[in-house]
């Protein structure tokens, strides 16, 4: 298999990189080796850290930080973020369609049974239309590129997509280490990123809020694994980190307990799921919500980011439907292609996945993170054999995809540079307006060969670079 | 019927609790079998929240007591006016897609054995008519029974059981009804309890089956009739716990202890016979 590499074409080093090149060609190794640990000791002090779910070992592991930048041209990147937020208005738009009157469903361009059966799918919120009809204002498009003007959708991220401090990080650090990358290159900003969430927040505030909406970031607590980005970015948009506890209901509206006496809340940008939320409205044992929160929301007392009900949009299942979404709801056509995919509770497909198995990548419908996944090509025949087991006692839990040929772009590994595979995940913001920063999170498979960049999975972060014209 | 509707929630507390939250569905559903008059919902030291109807069609409530207190009253009183639909719940307005109350609870999965009891139906001429014959075959399954089992128990525990009282019955018709493929959903609400004299409770509950052209039908496997002008029907739900006409959570570490009384009167008929009923 070959692989689209990013930065050099043969021996030709492609025009966006070409005085990368010169920097990476001139970098003694010595230097590289002190930077790299420099980088890290950064990393290290400003707390960033990645706590891997059910892998044990140090929670407070970093996530590996490879100095080589990753590089969009202009033009490139014009194209996908048409693509990005053409993609954004359509999930938004399914979504208030499944929760209003259900159109794309009567005219039987998506199976009912995958979204009224879907577990995402609240019923508590039917009927409640958000402010300006958004629902997921945050949405995170997992990108991959097959070649120099191929891109991939893998996956959506409508719920509550982590990763973006990664994005600031990354930037800020090259910046503080390469000042002098950044006067010889001309590459676009992204850190007006926690300025532009903070609007969209306040785009959404309910009819009901007087003044200048106040925002705040809900978490689990420190607990969970994004709980540094949780308070980088409360930190960086000047809004408030709060927990469940420090929330409360009264009359008609949510209030926040302060030294300055109760204050009222209008948006919550959460970073809890769900079924947590509140324990009127869902799981009644949930110690990390706000009880009542629910009727407060469903009244236009307060608005939620991402609206509860929203994660009915991103499951593997809805995925496949997506482009259809863009045609029903937008009358255009998809300037993003999803990966081909194959759902197994159709026969055909099943036995089609099923005799395929070792070239194909395998998922959970519900599944994140790379667990619970095959690349059919780079496991062993046993690993294949009981993964067929498990899919033949659950095949309405699987879907299937090609296995791509990920492009890669020249990393910094042991023996100097060499090509590792990448994605992309660009944060899209959906307020009154769509906009996005230009690049997003670059993920890199750090092992040699590997298809999969999860952070969880071995993989490691880039910083991204869209140039200026 | 005219119906004389009272209910009365206590909460009794070892050390003062704060901050409770409410969400109540206390308020008779707008549809051809009943219209409510003179409905009224008082919290003790409570006030008032958002109200809105949901998706669902039923009315929602919030209240919150800020405290510190050791006793809650939540009082609900008013009258019922009520006819004879024969289980249709006709009229009714609602958004929710009959497919969203295919999904299952942990009350209401199901097991081998309710599976088996779903199969056993095979005569059915219609979808109506298997709903009747799933909810026969519930009562039949399961004798009333106080006392034997608990909110927590699932539909299977209760068939395995053979017993049970009417949020049983309902789970269990709600799981039959859904293994065959017929949205089910869970209904609380309020039951005059009639000549008979059996021991049934005035806070009542029974099941709702989706049914193509006449929509949601009541069926009360526990009685082996559909709902009449006996019923008031309150919210729904995809179990016991999801159509719970009061949710609240205090803040506290008092030890609760929870008094209900609900009494439901004719009021036409001057000697109508009154019953109430208290649980602790």
């Amino acid at each position: 298999m070959t692989y689209y590499n990013e930065m050099y074409e043969g021996k030709r080093v492609r025009d966006p990189y070409a005085r990368l090149s010169d920097w990476v060609d001139t970098m003694p190794d010595d230097f590289r080796q002190m930077k790299q640990a420099e980088a890290e000791a950064l990393f290290r002090r400003i707390g960033i850290t990645f706590a891997v779910y059910g892998e044990g070992g140090d929670p407070d592991r970093l996530i590996p930080f490879d100095m080589m930048p990753r590089v969009f041209e202009q033009n490139e990147w014009r194209k996908l973020e048409r693509g990005i937020k053409q993609r954004a208005r359509a999930l938004n738009a399914f979504l208030r369609d499944v929760y209003g009157r259900g159109e794309i469903i009567r005219a039987g361009r998506i199976p009912a049974k995958l979204v009224y059966q879907n577990d995402a799918y609240e019923k508590a919120v039917v009927g409640v239309i958000p402010p300006r009809g958004v629902y997921s204002h945050i949405i995170g498009i997992d990108l991959v590129r097959t070649a120099k003007d191929e891109f991939f959708v893998l996956e959506d991220n409508c719920r509550t997509p982590s990763g973006v401090s990664y994005m600031l990080e990354n930037r800020e650090i090259m910046m503080r280490m390469f000042p002098q990358l950044f006067r010889g290159n001309r590459i676009e900003p992204v850190d007006q990123y926690p300025d532009l969430l903070r609007r969209t927040l306040e785009s959404v505030a309910p009819q009901k809020c007087e003044g200048r909406p106040t925002c705040v970031i809900l978490t689990p607590g420190h607990f969970n694994s994004a709980y540094y980005e949780h308070s980088f970015l409360a930190n960086l948009m000047g809004v408030e980190l709060v927990e469940g506890a420090d929330l409360f209901v009264d009359g008609e509206f949510v209030y926040a307990r302060t030294t300055q006496g109760p204050k009222r809340i209008d948006v919550i940008y959460r970073r809890i799921d769900d079924p947590f939320l509140d324990p009127l409205c869902f799981r009644p044992d949930s110690l990390l919500g706000v009880p009542g929160l629910m009727d407060v929301y469903r009244s236009g007392g307060v608005s939620i980011c991402s609206a509860p009900g929203a994660g009915v949009a991103d499951d593997k299942a809805i995925y496949t439907f997506v482009p259809e979404m863009v045609r029903f709801y937008l009358g255009e056509e998809p300037i993003l292609n999803n990966v081909q995919t194959w759902t197994l509770w159709k026969d055909d497909d099943y036995r089609y996945v099923m005799e395929n198995l070792p070239d194909l990548v395998v998922k959970e419908v519900h599944g994140s993170g790379g667990y619970g996944m095959l690349v059919g090509p780079k496991s062993t025949s046993d690993e294949i054999e009981a993964f067929r087991a498990k899919i033949a006692a659950d095949p309405s839990n699987y879907i299937a995809q090609p296995t791509l040929s990920l492009s890669t772009c020249p990393t910094f590994v042991e023996e100097g540079i060499a090509p590792r595979h990448v994605d992309l995940r660009p944060y899209c913001l959906c307020g009154d307006r769509i906009e996005l920063v230009p690049g997003g999170l670059t993920r890199v498979a750090l092992r040699e060969g590997s298809l999969v960049v999860n952070s969880s999975q071995g993989g490691g972060v880039k910083d991204t670079w869209v140039l200026s014209e | 019927m005219k119906l004389g509707i009272l209910h009365e929630t206590v909460y009794r507390y070892d050390h003062p609790i704060r901050n409770f939250v409410q969400s109540l569905r206390l308020t008779p559903s707008v549809f051809e079998g009943q219209k409510a008059h003179d409905w009224r919902i008082e919290v003790s030291g409570g006030v008032k929240g958002p109200s809105f109807r949901d998706g669902a069609g039923d009315w929602i409530e919030g209240w919150a007591v800020r405290g510190p207190a050791q006793e809650v009253i939540v009082k609900i009183a008013g009258r019922v006016e009520t006819r004879d639909t024969a289980g249709v719940l006709r009229g009714h307005r609602e958004m929710i897609h009959p497919m969203a109350y295919l999904r299952d609870t942990g009350t209401t999965r199901a097991d081998d054995r309710l599976r088996q009891l779903a199969d056993s139906v095979t005569e059915a001429a219609d979808n109506l008519d298997l709903a009747h014959r799933l909810s026969a075959a519930v009562g039949e399954a399961i004798a009333y029974r106080p006392g034997v089992t608990r909110t927590q128990t699932t539909a299977a525990e209760a068939l395995k059981l053979g017993q049970g009282v009417c949020q049983d019955h309902t789970h269990a018709l709600i799981a039959l009804a859904r293994i065959r493929g017929l949205p089910g959903r869970y209904v609380s609400g309020y039951l005059h309890v009639t000549e008979d004299g059996q021991s049934q409770e005035a806070a009542h509950a029974w099941a709702e089956i989706h049914v193509e052209r006449l929509g949601w039908v009541g069926f009360d496997a526990a009685n082996a009739c559909c709902p009449d002008e006996r019923y008031v029907r309150l919210a729904s739900g995809l179990d016991a716990a999801d159509a719970a006409p009061i949710r609240g959570i205090a803040i506290g570490r008092g030890v609760e202890k929870l008094d209900v009384a609900v009494r439901v009167e004719d009021i036409e008929t001057l000697q109508g016979q009154s019953q109430s009923q208290t649980q602790s």
